[in-house]
């Protein structure tokens, strides 16, 4: 097996495999597994092949059935065409409906497309139902077609802008617009949560049961029945009722008035809460350092009372009730001669120091009060105008129930004191008063009216001045204090305005029984010893406080106080005890038994400089003493323990009442004892 | 005894006609209230005199509409309860002779 090249043979296929394979190396021959295996001879023969435009795929004998001829008959030529390549068109003639319908409607410019388009729509269309053509001049025309369609497109591509630029004008193109657009502000959001409370709720049980039920209304109707027997018996009295409550109740008219008392105890105790330490002071406090003071004492200021309307007018009387020891009458008028005004009479509790218990506006200044020891409702007052009133305290008047007139027994010039005295033997009240005029009357209420009847005139005998006609004129004294002895009834003293004492009887109308000059100056009080029968204290304008003993012309005593004193009072717990006031606002209290020249306790108790003190008084059971000043003012203070010192009790001995006095008598008489200047050496 | 007995009868049969007037047992509401709610239950009571249950349907759907939100009724002739109730808002009546009406509101 040589290698035999033949030249012709390009074709590495040809040759032996195995030859082939040894010979060339470079060139491997592959060789299929399935490749026939032809000799040369037959690998060499020539084969002719002939192209027709027969479609191989058609048909060569269709047979159809021709009703004609009722026979089938074999189709003479088939179809030889074969569709290689198809797309379908949307190409209008310019000229049909169509067409036309879209150039209405759309741009112009398209219009010219169409024609062009619709062309080759129908040659399309045409070539496809060709019978017979040839597949070469098919091929030709489908190729003229596809160059025809781009042609045509071209065409119409170019023609359409045109068209449109070149239009009817006015035309808005759809595609031509612009976004506008806006925010609007939102408002910021913010959370706002509340809760409700929720609507109050309540339990309530019971039971339900046939004989509750029954109950019930057997209840029911007993109180309807008796609701109807009550309506007819006391038809009448609660007629009578209900017209007094009627009655009552439009003479009440404000609310107010019914919630009076509950409105009284409300303030009493919103001014307890306040003046809370002042209450706690008055029941408590006492003065520690009084045991390392021997002689010395002091006075605590508590509550102070002072009312609007009274502030400019000066405390002129002063006295405590004796029933209740809380409660106390001012009097407020005017001492200056000049400036007369108005007065007022109040009553303060110390209970309730801001506003008083009862005020009473009266038109002339009030000199003085008293209050009835037994009825404690009943005021007795002296006005500067000379006229006497008596107030009821209960009944609800703005005005005194008794007030003397002109005609009655009116003084001529103020009155300057009233006391009550013990009812007569008729049992009418009745009570003195004392004025300037010179007279001491007896006012007596008979029969609910006022009737007077004159005690003494306070004649002077030694200046009896001659008038013009020879007669002899006695000019009067004036008096200004007096005072009724504790035991004798009859028995008083009366101070003048010349600073004379007299002591009278009330039987006597003309003379004295004894007459003692005691000052120099307008006395303006005297008051005898709560224990000692006989002594008497008095105060005067020439500044000084003098004790005497009845009978007795010169005093036992006599304090010096470098201002006008305007009162002294005896302390109701002990005979050696008492306390003055001056106008240089001080107060001022001895205690014999402790200290004979000196004061036990010496204190300023006006608050403003200038201000002088009036009045002062003693609480007849609490160790207080209240004070007035001339600025509308009263003010209370606590004795110290000192002030009120008791005689020392025996151990295992308790004294009755009686008893207690006794010792306070011989307590005085002992301190006189000392002072009285032999009886024996003075008598003459 | 005997004609003790019949007058008992009689006056019993009195008290029966009697007692069969609206009680009002307990009650915190304000009086137009109460009155329109006495005269619902009234109503109620004598439309179903013999169903319970439809009476206080139609007492709490009433009282639902008229004063709003939650209102639970109870109508019975022997029952215990305790319950929880809106401030001036409850009535507790009898009814009939026979018959209890509780009424509250509670949400």
């Amino acid at each position: 097996m040589t290698r035999v090249r033949v030249d012709g043979d390009d074709a590495t296929e040809m040759g032996d495999g195995t030859d082939a394979d040894e010979w060339m190396q470079a060139k491997t021959l592959v060789k299929p597994d399935d490749q026939l295996d032809l000799t040369e001879a037959e690998l060499k023969e020539e084969f002719t092949r002939i192209l027709t435009a027969n479609n191989p795929h058609a048909p060569q004998n269709i047979v159809r059935y021709s009703f004609k001829e009722r026979q089938f008959k074999q189709t003479s030529s088939v179809d030889q065409l074969a569709i290689h390549f198809a797309l379908d068109g949307n190409l209008l003639h310019k000229d049909s409906d169509e067409a036309r319908r879209q150039m209405s409607k759309a741009s112009p410019a398209e219009a010219a497309s169409e024609p062009a388009v619709s062309e080759m729509g129908e040659d399309k269309s045409g070539a496809a139902t060709a019978e017979g053509g040839a597949p070469a001049a098919e091929g030709e025309a489908a190729e003229k077609e596809a160059e025809g369609k781009e042609e045509a497109r071209d065409d119409s591509a170019t023609p359409a802008p045109a068209a449109g630029s070149g239009g009817d004008g006015k035309l808005t193109n759809q595609f031509n617009f612009s976004e506008r657009a806006s925010q609007t502000y939102n408002n910021p959001y913010r959370e706002r949560g509340t809760a409700t409370e929720p609507p109050p709720r309540a339990t309530f049980s019971g039971n339900v049961t046939q004989w509750e039920i029954f109950d019930a209304y057997q209840d029911d109707f007993d109180k309807q029945e008796k609701n109807k027997e009550k309506k007819v018996v006391p038809g009448r009295k609660e007629e009578e009722k209900t017209r007094k409550k009627l009655a009552i109740s439009e003479t009440q008219g404000d609310d107010i008035n019914r919630i009076s008392t509950s409105a009284r105890i409300v303030e009493r105790m919103v001014n307890q809460n306040t003046y809370d330490d002042i209450a706690q002071d008055f029941k408590y406090w006492e003065d520690t350092s009084d045991e390392y003071r021997d002689a010395e004492g002091t006075l605590l200021p508590l509550w102070k009372f002072s009312h609007e309307k009274a502030k400019k007018l000066a405390v002129t009387s002063l006295c405590w009730n004796p029933k209740y020891n809380d409660l106390f009458a001012v009097a407020f008028g005017s001492y200056d001669f000049v400036k007369q005004g108005i007065g007022m009479i109040l009553y303060f509790s110390e209970k309730n120091p801001s506003y008083p218990e009862f005020i009473y506006n009266v038109d002339s200044g009030v000199m003085c009060l008293d209050i009835h020891p037994e009825h404690p409702y009943l005021l007795a007052v002296g006005y500067y105008d000379g006229s006497v009133g008596v107030y009821n305290v209960v009944e609800n008047q703005d005005g005194p129930i008794h007030r003397c007139t002109a005609k009655n027994g009116k003084h001529t010039d103020p009155v300057w004191q009233v006391r009550w005295q013990k009812d007569d033997l008729d049992n009418n009240l009745n009570f003195f008063s004392v004025s300037s005029d010179g007279r001491v009357v007896n006012w007596i209420i008979v029969k609910n009216e006022l009737t007077y009847q004159d005690i003494i005139k306070l004649t002077i005998p030694e200046t009896a001045a001659e008038g013009p006609d020879g007669t002899k004129l006695t000019s009067v004294g004036c008096g200004t204090a007096f005072d009724f002895h504790k035991k004798t009834d009859y028995l008083f003293l009366v101070g003048t305005e010349e600073g004379k004492v007299h002591t009278c009887s009330k039987a006597y109308t003309s003379q004295f029984l004894d007459t003692i000059d005691a000052h120099h100056m307008a006395i303006y009080r005297v008051a005898w010893n709560h224990y000692h029968n006989n002594v008497f204290i008095t105060s005067s304008a020439d500044w000084t406080v003098k004790i005497w003993e009845q009978n007795t012309s010169y005093p036992l005593f006599t304090f010096d106080l470098n201002s006008s004193v305007g009162d002294v009072a005896w302390a109701p717990y002990s005979s050696t005890v008492f306390a003055a006031v001056t106008a240089d606002g001080k107060v001022h209290v001895y205690d014999l038994s402790v200290n004979k020249y000196e004061p036990v306790c010496e204190q300023v108790v006006a608050q403003k400089k200038k201000t002088k003190l009036t009045h002062i008084a003693f609480n007849p059971v609490h160790p207080i003493i209240i004070v007035g000043d001339d600025r509308g003012n009263v003010t209370s203070l606590k004795l110290s323990p000192n002030l009120r010192k008791m005689p020392k009790e025996k151990k295992g001995v308790v004294l009755d009442q009686a008893q207690k006095e006794a010792e306070q008598v011989a307590k005085l008489e002992k301190l006189l004892s000392m002072v009285r200047e032999p009886i024996d050496s003075k008598k003459s | 005894m005997a004609e003790a007995t019949e007058e008992k009868k009689a006056v019993d049969a009195d008290v029966k006609r009697v007692h069969t007037y609206p009680l009002i047992r307990h009650s915190d509401m304000n009086d137009e209230m109460k009155t329109e709610t006495m005269e619902l239950c009234v109503t109620a009571c004598e439309k179903f005199a013999s169903n319970n249950e439809a009476a206080a349907k139609m007492i709490k759907d009433t009282m639902d509409k008229k004063f709003g939100a939650s209102w639970h009724a109870v109508v019975g002739e022997g029952f215990g309860f305790e319950i929880t109730h809106e401030v001036k808002n409850l009535l507790y009546m009898f009814f009939g002779g026979t018959s209890a009406i509780i009424v509250w509101k509670c949400s």
